[in-house]
């Protein structure tokens, strides 16, 4: 576009505002997990190391981590076993309702995590207490998979899409019947799409706190619970912190994950 | 191979036949987990709450009294405290829209036409990391950041948990708003300017009526998010209350399930309004 050098020069610096403003509170949790001061003075009077030893050897944060991960792996597991077969439907068959179905999955996110929460809590309550099974790290995972299946869905009827029938059909052609021609054709070209999907889906259940605080009951603490019970506390301050800030480094995995996922797509 | 592995065999061949050859069983049984799961399970159960919220609870006992009464979206509509925290926050989530599009649209901008091809890829990442961020954290930040004492220091409130919002939403209106502008050809803007607009009249002429499909989808991330959220306003807004809030006490230290879901019914009705109206810019299509 022609746009004079001033103008570009004014663009570039609202780019780099733009940016400082989504970085720099991060850089503020990153560096308050060093700062010495207890309260996080600013600026920190001096570097230290203690508050991540500290964190190192809780107990409640380790199980609240140890919790999180099993609920992620659980609702993880669950959504790409139901977002590849509505996929599946949705994209391979015509049939009456077609659109309600990809509604149906979308309408978890769409609403209010409260609303989901409070209409989940009121469902376990009144169909599973009456067969002993109370609130706990089984309604979470059921919870948390319920609003994973949208990612797994959307990238497998993605990929679908792209890919076709043909090689599938060649396969039949070949002779390999409907199991085998899924476990050396269909499976393979969807790897990277269940993987994407997965890891979105982990990441969404890891980092949710309204559903879980509505399924979890009393017992479980998964690590966002953890982190809002504590975020009162002035005397767990510096730990929460260096939650926080562990956090905020290890959310550059999943980027390198799919910075890699996305070149291998490339290369084929 | 043993009468019992061939015999395995061909009862998998057989089946896989019966598959091949009946479309419906196949697309039945792919659907059938899903459907349960979503279909009759989370359906059932935001049924079950629906109806709940035509149910009242017994003051005294705490029980719920399962009969047909109109009397929670009665003092839903005429308890002057629910219409203000209503009011209060649609305004919020309008507020956190207007700041994420005035601060999305020129970054965007930017990115898609001003940024090399090659910075792009970049650019982007950069925007997305911080989605991966943990939502808790980010809110965190600001708590520090605001405290008395802290970076900026402006202390809690409604100001706070307008500003907190619209930085936890702000990429999920920039990354829309950037695929938009990315596909506008810049020889449209280059023949508008060719045929003697200004910037000015570009952008008013040009970019904004073909990036507006665009901005309305993210405008959808950014007001539903900000309506149904409490745990912002519990961390950065002191005292104040939001629609998230009446819900959640009615639940817990008011034990009123019946109340708390005709609360929540209100963020479900303003944002079906809200996607009914913008249906005809082809927004949907954008998300």
């Amino acid at each position: 576009m022609n746009l004079s050098r001033p103008a570009r020069l004014l663009f570039r610096l609202v780019l780099a505002a733009g940016l400082a403003v989504i970085y720099v509170p991060l850089l503020v949790v990153l560096l308050n997990s060093v700062n010495a001061d207890r309260t996080f003075g600013w600026p920190p009077s001096g570097l230290t190391l203690r508050w991540w030893a500290a964190a190192w050897d809780s107990a409640g944060l380790r199980d609240a981590l140890w919790t999180s991960v099993q609920a992620g792996l659980g609702a993880t597991a669950v959504a790409l076993v139901l977002g590849t077969m509505a996929a599946f439907a949705v994209q391979r068959y015509r049939f009456f309702g077609r659109d309600t179905v990809s509604l149906l999955i979308i309408l978890p996110i769409a609403l209010p995590g409260i609303v989901t929460g409070i209409a989940l809590n009121n469902a376990f309550r009144a169909v599973l207490e009456p067969f002993g099974v109370g609130l706990g790290l089984f309604t979470v995972i059921v919870g948390h998979a319920t609003f994973c299946v949208v990612t797994v869905y959307n990238n497998v009827l993605a990929r679908l899409r792209r890919t076709g029938t043909r090689l599938e059909e060649a396969s039949a052609d070949l002779g390999a019947d409907t199991f085998t021609t899924f476990r050396l054709v269909t499976f393979p070209m969807m790897r990277s799409a269940l993987l994407a999907g997965g890891l979105l889906a982990f990441a969404l259940s890891f980092d949710e706190i309204i559903v879980t605080t509505f399924t979890a009951g009393a017992g479980v603490r998964t690590l966002p619970i953890w982190i809002f019970e504590n975020l009162f506390r002035p005397n767990q301050a510096p730990v929460v912190n260096v939650v926080a800030a562990a956090l905020i480094l290890a959310s550059v995995v999943p980027i390198y994950l799919a910075q890699r996922l996305s070149g291998e797509v490339g290369t084929h | 191979m043993s009468a019992q592995a061939a015999e395995a065999a061909g009862f998998r061949r057989g089946l896989a036949a019966f598959l091949h050859r009946r479309p419906w069983v196949r697309l039945s049984l792919l659907l059938s987990a899903p459907l349960l799961w979503l279909g009759v399970a989370y359906l059932g159960a935001l049924a079950a709450l629906f109806v709940t919220a035509f149910w009242t609870t017994d003051t005294f006992t705490g029980e719920l009294v399962r009969t047909f009464t109109w009397a929670n979206f009665r003092d839903l509509l005429t308890g002057e405290v629910y219409r203000t925290i209503t009011l209060r926050s649609v305004g919020v989530a309008l507020a956190v829209t207007v700041i994420d599009l005035a601060i999305a649209f020129p970054v965007a901008f930017a990115m898609a036409k001003v940024a090399s091809p090659r910075s792009r890829r970049w650019l982007v990442i950069a925007v997305l990391t911080p989605l991966w961020a943990s939502y808790l954290v980010k809110a965190y930040a600001w708590r520090v950041m605001l405290s008395s004492g802290g970076l900026l220091g402006w202390g809690f409130g409604l100001t706070a948990t307008v500003l907190t919002l619209a930085y936890l939403w702000l990429p999920y209106m920039i990354l829309p708003i950037y695929a938009g502008l990315e596909r506008l050809p810049d020889s449209l803007l280059e023949a508008a300017g060719d045929l003697g607009a200004r910037a000015g009249r570009v952008f008013r002429t040009v970019v904004w009526p073909l990036a507006f499909p665009a901005v309305i989808a993210g405008s959808i991330f950014t007001f539903s998010l900000s309506l149904g959220d409490y745990i912002a306003v519990k961390i950065v807004g002191g005292k104040s209350q939001l629609i998230g809030n009446v819900v959640y006490d009615n639940i817990g230290a008011a034990n009123n399930l019946p109340f708390a879901a005709a609360v929540a019914t209100v963020p479900v009705v303003i944002m079906l309004v809200y996607l009914a109206a913008v249906r005809r810019t082809g927004a949907l299509e954008n998300l």
